[in-house]
Order: structure tokens, then sequence, then C-alpha cells
């Protein structure tokens, strides 16, 4: 360790993972922490639950850690740590719940049947403020659980993290295609999944009429 | 100017594409003048835009509290 002041300490992503390889824990923590969300949300994708998927998350960060010397660069840092996060998942749920591990999950083929909407009331726009209430933020987590584990992961990559759609197929090993096609129907069955509640109900204090006929 | 009829089906489709742009300016026109004129494709094309514009917020969906602090606590 040396005690002459360091020069200006170069942060960008190569200069950590360069620090990183020499066993710089700090470095570490500064290259993970802009993507701790979406390691968390990545394997929550896959979990349905917070505390497997805290766990999943830990692992992910120590095995980024221990084999650091497997990035090569030539993708993003934040797909390859995604990416390790998502495996532990699965490897967590093949694990511990072996019942609900579909191995079809990983399956690149899409089914034949499509989804298609089920409810075409004409809500009113939910505008971005009503996040604050909390039973809408409930319902789409409610929402988001509810979809099957190959759409929900494609959402929360792609719409969550807004991770870019080649992002999301190199992460999940699809091709865009897929992932475009998976999306689409998350996306469907999302909105399905809140339209009993969108009568107006997140907007309070506006006295929304409902808009279906019955 | 003519523009060829698209099923309500086939908008499904391509709703998602729509919304993000990825459709060619030949469906665009189509899948557009379809909105115009059924109510439900249009609600199917508003709800999808609201709640991916929802979920798409850092606000809706939460890590745990203290999971920031303990995400290392694995490393030696």
């Amino acid at each position: 360790m040396t005690l002459m002041p360091q020069p200006q300490v170069d942060v960008t992503e190569q200069a950590l993972i360069r620090r990183v390889r020499e066993g710089d824990k700090e470095a570490f923590y500064g290259l993970v922490r802009p993507f701790e969300r979406a390691v968390f949300f990545a394997a929550r994708s896959v979990l349905n639950n917070d505390a497997d998927a805290e766990d999943a998350a830990q692992e992910a960060v120590l095995k980024a850690f221990m084999h650091i010397e497997q990035f090569r660069g030539d993708s993003k840092f934040s797909t390859w740590l995604v990416q390790i996060a998502i495996n532990e998942a699965r490897m967590k749920l093949r694990k511990e719940h072996r019942e609900l591990y579909e191995s079809l999950d990983e399956s690149t083929a899409d089914e034949q049947g499509d989804y298609w909407p089920k409810d075409f009331a004409d809500w009113r726009e939910i505008p971005i403020e009503a996040l604050q209430l909390k039973e809408l933020r409930e319902a789409l987590s409610k929402a988001l659980a509810s979809l099957e584990p190959k759409y929900r992961q494609v959402l929360v990559l792609r719409d969550i993290q807004h991770f870019s759609v080649s992002e999301t197929a190199e992460t999940l090993g699809l091709s865009g295609e897929a992932v475009r096609t998976r999306l689409r129907r998350a996306r469907l069955r999302m909105r399905d999944a809140l339209a009993p509640g969108f009568d107006g109900g997140w907007i309070r204090g506006r006295g929304w009429e409902k808009v279906r006929p019955w | 100017m003519t523009v060829i009829e698209i099923s309500c089906v086939e908008v499904w489709r391509e709703i998602s594409n729509f919304l993000e742009g990825w459709v060619d300016p030949e469906l665009r026109q189509r899948m557009e003048a379809h909105f115009a004129v059924c109510s439900n494709c249009k609600a199917v094309l508003d709800g999808t835009k609201n709640v991916v514009k929802l979920i798409g917020d850092g606000q809706t969906f939460d890590v745990p509290a203290g999971f920031s602090e303990r995400l290392f606590s694995k490393l030696p």
C-alpha cells in the first residue's frame, strides 16, 4: 500500500474492473452499485419473492467478485452481472422449489398459441402521481407476480430496468424476436390483470365515473 | 389514399412493436387508421401504454429495506 497521495482516481467501468482484478473491493462496490436494483429485480423475476431474490442477489455479487477475471468486456458489465443473477436465481429455484421449476422456462421456443386481450374497457389514464397510492403499487406487483416466469423476466429487464432488446436477449439467451414476442404477451397480460381495478379507482378525489356499461 | 385494412388480431400482434416504433411506415399507417375506427383496439393501446409507463417509473417497485447494506455481506 502506497503512502503517496493518489492521483485523480479513474472511475470508468474499465478502470474499476482493472482495480477489482487486483482485489480492490471498494472498486467492486462502485462497479456494482449502479446495477443493484437490476440484480435484485432480475432475481425476483425468477423467484417471485423478496427473501429468495435477496439471497440470490447476494450470491450473484459474490460470484461476480470471485470470477471477475471471466468478464471479458465483449458485453456490458451490467449484462454479465445480471446474467449471473438470473442463473443464481434459476439454480435456487431448481434446488429449493423443484415443483415450480419449469425447464420450459428456459426454452427458446415459444408456444404456438398467442395471448389476446380479454378486456376492452377504456380506462382514463392513470397518472404517474397515482403511484404514491400503495394500493396501485401493490396491484402492479401482484399483476407482475401473476405472469408466467418467461414473460415476467423479459418485462422486468426491458420495461422495468430499461435494458435494450439486445441486452435483454443476451442476458436471457433469447433471440431478439423472442424478446419482442414475450414482451408483447407480458404487456397485454399486465394490462388485463390490472383492468378490473382501473375504472378510475386509482384516482381519488377526481370524481371519475365508471367507464364500463355494467 | 388507400390504406389496406388490418384486423384486430393483426393489430394486437403488433401493438407492442407499435408502441416502440418498431413497425415499418406502411404497417404504422394501417394500424393508425385502425385505431381511429376501432375503440377496442384503441383502448388496448392506451391501456398498454399506460401500464408500460407506470411500471417503467423508478418508484413503482422497491428493493427491501436494507438491501443495499446487505448486498455485499457474503464477500470474503
